[in-house]
């Protein structure tokens, strides 16, 4: 059929949406300075201004122009008021994500099947969040009718449906009281030589060990550090990327599985839709676990780094407590893992800064915490939506 | 405890959850039963997980149940429960299927994965009834 009329014509444009799928990559990345925010909170600080500082450092990063964004995806901050506070009035792809963690991994798969597609050419995904000026302590809020039935028993509280995992994950496995310590301590670490990071101090196991419970078995350092900050990434073709001013980061795979229920407790501590993920993966990027220099691991909560790695196939089902030990997910050890301080030692920004750190990784822009030749990172959030990247620099 | 404060996290009654929380006044805890393929499920919900029936009937559940996990809170979250902590919650699965959340009476020391549990009765407020835990005997 032909099209008539004055839209006719652009053989260009019909040659990029017919022809096969392109090649991704991420070319921008921005965030704020998460500890200074941490230092002073402002009940007035706007969200939106946070989400536009990362916006605007992510364009500088990539070497591209505001004007050349023409798809816009937010999560937590809505996309309206985004777009009219960023100056981005016409996009051509436009969503907003609601401001859950999961939705970090997501914003990237969208953004990547935007541009696979031709649906947009440059993607900027854009995150804000004032939660620790607004004192957002993600539990005892409302919920909706079904959290009413866990509320009206004390229970609420991501952190307390992981904690429920976790006992069961001790049951089934004979982890000690202190086999969550190397993920806290090694978060500290590595935040310990990221100048942005929130909690900079080390800490040992005597000192993890004695830190107050908050929903037990879960103690203090087990839990994110609710911030304050600004995310951003810019994602078009890997083509366009080579022209651009940093080192390409190729999307080489990315997967999602959801785990849906009432619950944020999942009775497999979502490994089977880990495994999934993982298959997927691995099998798209032709990489497996033994080939990822650095992993970025969504961790509100650390039982959830266990469950990660044992999902995505980095250790034995039930055997992660033991593998993570001696040093192995250090910046420096075999393994690196969540070089930044992660949730529990750079600042809780909901998995966006997972995945600045994985790009800046890759392009050895991590100075004290650089992992020694870095060209591959995989993220992964095990959560109610499982999602996993793999990562390559070009 | 605050009785104001527990009130205002109780759900709500509705035309559709009445029956369940009628029942709990009788210290009987009742499922919704879809009313084509028999599936029961909780909290309630407009339909059928399974099939997608609409149509449901409320049937006795046993209220016995396994824990399968439990944790003990110690922060201070709601209002409600600030003179309780710390307390212990349990995940537990009915025998008739479905998970359901709810404080574990008795000493936490006690409790132990895959422990049996019984539904026990409490009348929270004048016109509330509501089913928490407890090793069963």
């Amino acid at each position: 059929m032909e099209c008539r009329s004055e839209f006719r014509g652009g053989a260009e444009e019909r040659e990029a949406w017919v022809s096969e799928s392109r090649e991704v990559a991420i070319v921008g990345v921005g965030q704020t300075d998460f500890a200074s925010l941490y230092a002073v909170r402002d009940t007035q600080r706007d969200e939106y201004a946070l989400a536009a500082q990362a916006l605007k450092d992510a364009l500088d990063d990539a070497g591209l122009d505001k004007s050349e964004v023409d798809g816009l995806l937010t999560a937590r901050v809505g996309y309206n008021r985004m777009a009219d506070v960023a100056g981005i009035r016409n996009p051509r792809v436009v969503n907003g994500l609601e401001g859950s963690g999961r939705m970090s991994g997501v914003s990237l798969q969208h953004a990547t099947a935007l541009v696979a597609t031709g649906m947009a050419d440059v993607v900027a995904c854009v995150y804000g969040n004032n939660g620790r000026s607004v004192q957002m302590k993600y539990g005892g809020e409302g919920g909706g009718p079904t959290a009413a039935y866990d509320a009206m028993h004390g229970m609420t509280s991501p952190g307390a449906y992981v904690a429920m995992m976790y006992r069961r994950y001790r049951h089934l496995y004979g982890a000690p009281e202190d086999a969550l310590a190397p993920v806290a301590i090694s978060n500290r670490r590595n935040a310990a030589r990221n100048p942005v990071a929130v909690m900079r101090e080390e800490i040992d196991t005597e000192r993890y060990l004695s830190s107050r419970y908050i929903a037990e078995p879960l103690r203090l350092f087990d839990y994110c550090i609710i911030n304050d900050g600004g995310v951003a990434f810019i994602v078009t073709s890997l083509e366009r990327a080579r022209s651009l001013r940093k080192r390409p980061v190729r999307v080489a795979a990315t997967a999602a599985m959801g785990d849906l229920t009432n619950y944020y407790t999942s009775t497999d501590m979502f490994y089977g839709a880990c495994q999934d993920v993982a298959r997927r993966v691995y099998a798209r990027s032709g990489l497996g676990p033994e080939q990822m220099d650095c992993l970025q691991v969504y961790d509100n909560f650390t039982p959830i780094v266990l469950f990660t790695l044992e999902g995505f196939g980095h250790a034995k089902q039930g055997s992660a407590w033991e593998w993570i030990r001696g040093g192995r997910i250090g910046f420096d050890g075999e393994r690196p893992l969540n070089t930044s301080g992660g949730h529990t030692g750079e600042s809780y920004m909901q998995g966006w800064a997972l995945h600045v750190e994985a790009v800046r990784q890759i392009r050895g822009e991590c100075g004290d915490r650089q992992v020694a030749a870095c060209h591959t990172a995989q993220y992964m959030c095990a959560s109610p939506i499982v999602t996993s990247h793999v990562l390559v620099g070009e | 405890m605050n009785a104001e404060a527990f009130r205002s996290l109780l759900p709500e009654i509705t035309h559709v959850n009445g029956p369940f929380w009628l029942s709990l006044r009788d210290g009987q805890l009742i499922l919704q039963t879809c009313s084509d393929c028999g599936e029961r499920r909780f909290p309630d919900s407009p339909v059928c997980p399974r099939c997608l029936s609409a149509q449901s009937t409320w049937t006795p559940a046993s209220g016995r149940g396994t824990l399968w996990s439990w944790i003990v809170m110690h922060q201070k979250y709601f209002a409600a429960f600030a003179d309780e902590v710390p307390y212990a919650v349990g995940f537990i699965q009915l025998d008739e299927g479905p998970f359901i959340i709810s404080r574990l009476l008795g000493d936490p020391a006690a409790l132990a994965c895959d422990m049996v549990v019984q539904a026990v009765f409490e009348q929270v407020l004048a016109d509330r009834t509501i089913a928490v835990f407890q090793a069963a005997s």
